[in-house]
């Protein structure tokens, strides 16, 4: 513990006097700079990494989404395009429509209704049109439209 | 006024700033020409913070589970930027601190800073230690490949070892009667949660314990200093001792930069519960003499099981350990010369036993 007595304290009181005050700022400098580098060397690969790497499979352009006798008209079904889900509506009058599923306002997946024939977004109540256009509620733009087109018996659904 | 000095006096004139770091400007640290041994705590701190920031890091992309916890390592050190120099850190950066906290502890020991008052600094740090090797036990898990997988598997044995309530413990830890995803999830609580936690309360009364007590003075020295009072020499903490202290963080930092960058650290094969041991297994270097130990130990020692004896004595041994302080002969004035035995018995024999260890078929 320390004691009451008179101890010598080593360095560097007293020799404050005897550095010139420029040498002193060049150390100053010196060390600071050299503290601000070295975070500057921790905190680069720190920022970096937390970046996540971007997904590889986001290129998607088409894919199989349904079979032909899989929907009846009036209906609809959720299907994956890429990474991300997407709609494929056959409608009352047997046509196919497709687009992305991802509503436009906070990004919930819309539903078909069957009930009022629209696409319906749960989470704020936003709705539209079978071609994707925004009607009513929040939702800022119309859903991403998607080309259908039926070779055989496949549904093929690709990026316009 | 400058913006640090508005800063200062609009804290100052709140929380009385002045006041509450007065302490830190007068505290001063005993000089002599054993100090360096004083760095080797800050350093282990300094090891630690290192230990808590590459680990949260590692926590974005982790996953711990059995399926997915191999292939988020394997994710982490091929496809995010920077990630396998953060997971070579958090490995290097375990292994060098474990080094320096029983450097450290081997340090307060023979320079006797742990008498009185100091007894319960040396406790809490001993605790702290086996928590370190706690975190070690539960982090070399964590990737899910084949070596952590078998270790594990003879870590809980060995636990499971102990008469009476070992079965419990070793159910405790696994999860179940076997090492499988559940062993895992549990570990990765212990390791992420339980341990910090613990250790964090623990870490906590060591350091307030060395600020009420200041630093010790070996005795050796002492006596030298009450015979030539004008030899006393004391150094400020701050900036002298912490500017020091610096330099020893940034030798640390650049062994651990050059041990991460040159020898990243491997990952080996997923673990497979069905496959064969994988000859040569070793555990972690710092569980490789009580594990040499329990290879020599025949199977039967007077109708007792060589492991149960084993596992005994260590625990024995580790509970004196813990309470060296305490029991300290102190009739004799040369009475701490069976603690400095004891000392130098277990130093001689953990490092004799590593060596004997790596060298061991």
């Amino acid at each position: 513990m320390p004691t009451e007595q008179a101890v010598r304290v080593t360095e560097p009181t007293g020799k404050k006097s005897i550095i010139p005050s420029s040498r002193r700022t060049v150390l100053k400098t010196f060390l600071g700079g050299g503290i601000v580098a070295s975070l500057g060397s921790f905190l680069y690969p720190v920022l970096r990494y937390l970046v996540p790497p971007a997904e590889t499979n986001l290129g998607v352009d088409s894919v199989v989404a349904a079979t032909v006798n899989e929907l009846r008209p009036n209906s609809a079904k959720i299907f994956r395009f890429g990474s991300r889900p997407a709609l494929l509506i056959r409608t009352a009058e047997g046509e196919y429509q497709a687009m992305s599923a991802t509503c436009t306002h906070l990004s919930c997946t819309v539903q078909y209704r069957k009930d009022t024939q629209q696409i319906w977004c749960a989470c704020h109540n936003g709705i539209y049109d079978l071609n994707g256009k925004n009607l009513s509620g929040p939702p800022p733009r119309p859903l991403e439209k998607y080309q259908v087109h039926i070779q055989g018996d496949e549904i093929q659904v690709m990026r316009a | 006024m400058s913006p640090v000095a508005r800063v200062q006096s609009w804290l100052d004139e709140r929380f009385g700033w002045a006041e509450l770091i007065a302490p830190l400007k007068h505290k001063t640290v005993p000089h002599h020409k054993l100090s360096y041994w004083y760095f080797l705590g800050g350093i282990t701190l300094f090891l630690f913070v290192i230990q808590v920031t590459t680990g949260i890091l590692l926590l974005l992309y982790y996953r711990p589970s059995a399926n997915e916890a191999f292939e988020s390592v394997q994710y982490i050190s091929t496809q995010v930027r920077f990630g396998w120099l953060v997971r070579s850190i958090h490995s290097w950066s375990a292994n060098l601190m474990i080094f320096t906290a029983f450097a450290h502890m081997f340090s307060v020991l023979f320079l006797r800073a742990y008498r009185k008052p100091r007894e319960l600094t040396w406790l809490s740090g001993a605790l702290l230690l086996f928590l370190a090797l706690g975190f070690g036990f539960s982090g070399y898990l964590l990737p899910w490949n084949t070596l952590a997988f078998f270790a594990t598997k003879v870590g809980t044995e060995v636990a499971g070892q102990v008469p009476v309530i070992g079965p419990w413990v070793m159910m405790f830890l696994r999860g179940g009667p076997d090492v499988t995803g559940a062993t895992l999830t549990r570990f990765f609580g212990f390791h992420v949660a339980v341990l910090p936690g613990i250790t964090t309360v623990l870490l906590g009364l060591h350091l307030a314990l060395v600020q009420r007590f200041g630093i010790s003075v070996p005795p050796r020295v002492e006596n030298q200093w009450e015979c030539r009072l004008n030899e006393r020499q004391e150094m400020k903490f701050f900036p002298n001792f912490l500017l020091r202290e610096l330099m020893a963080w940034y030798t640390a930092l650049a062994a651990l930069a050059v041990l991460a960058a040159l020898f990243p650290w491997g990952l080996g094969t997923k673990a497979d519960p069905f496959a064969p041991a994988p000859a040569g297994i070793k555990p972690e270097w710092y569980f490789l003499f009580a594990f040499q130990t329990l290879k020599l130990i025949p199977a039967k020692v007077l109708s007792i099981d060589g492991e149960v004896l084993g596992v005994l004595a260590f625990g024995a041994a580790g509970a004196l350990w813990l309470i060296l302080p305490l029991v300290e002969p102190k009739r004799r004035a040369g009475g701490y010369r069976a603690v400095m035995a004891f000392g130098i018995v277990a130093v001689t024999y953990i490092a004799s036993m590593t060596v004997y260890g790596y060298l061991a078929k």
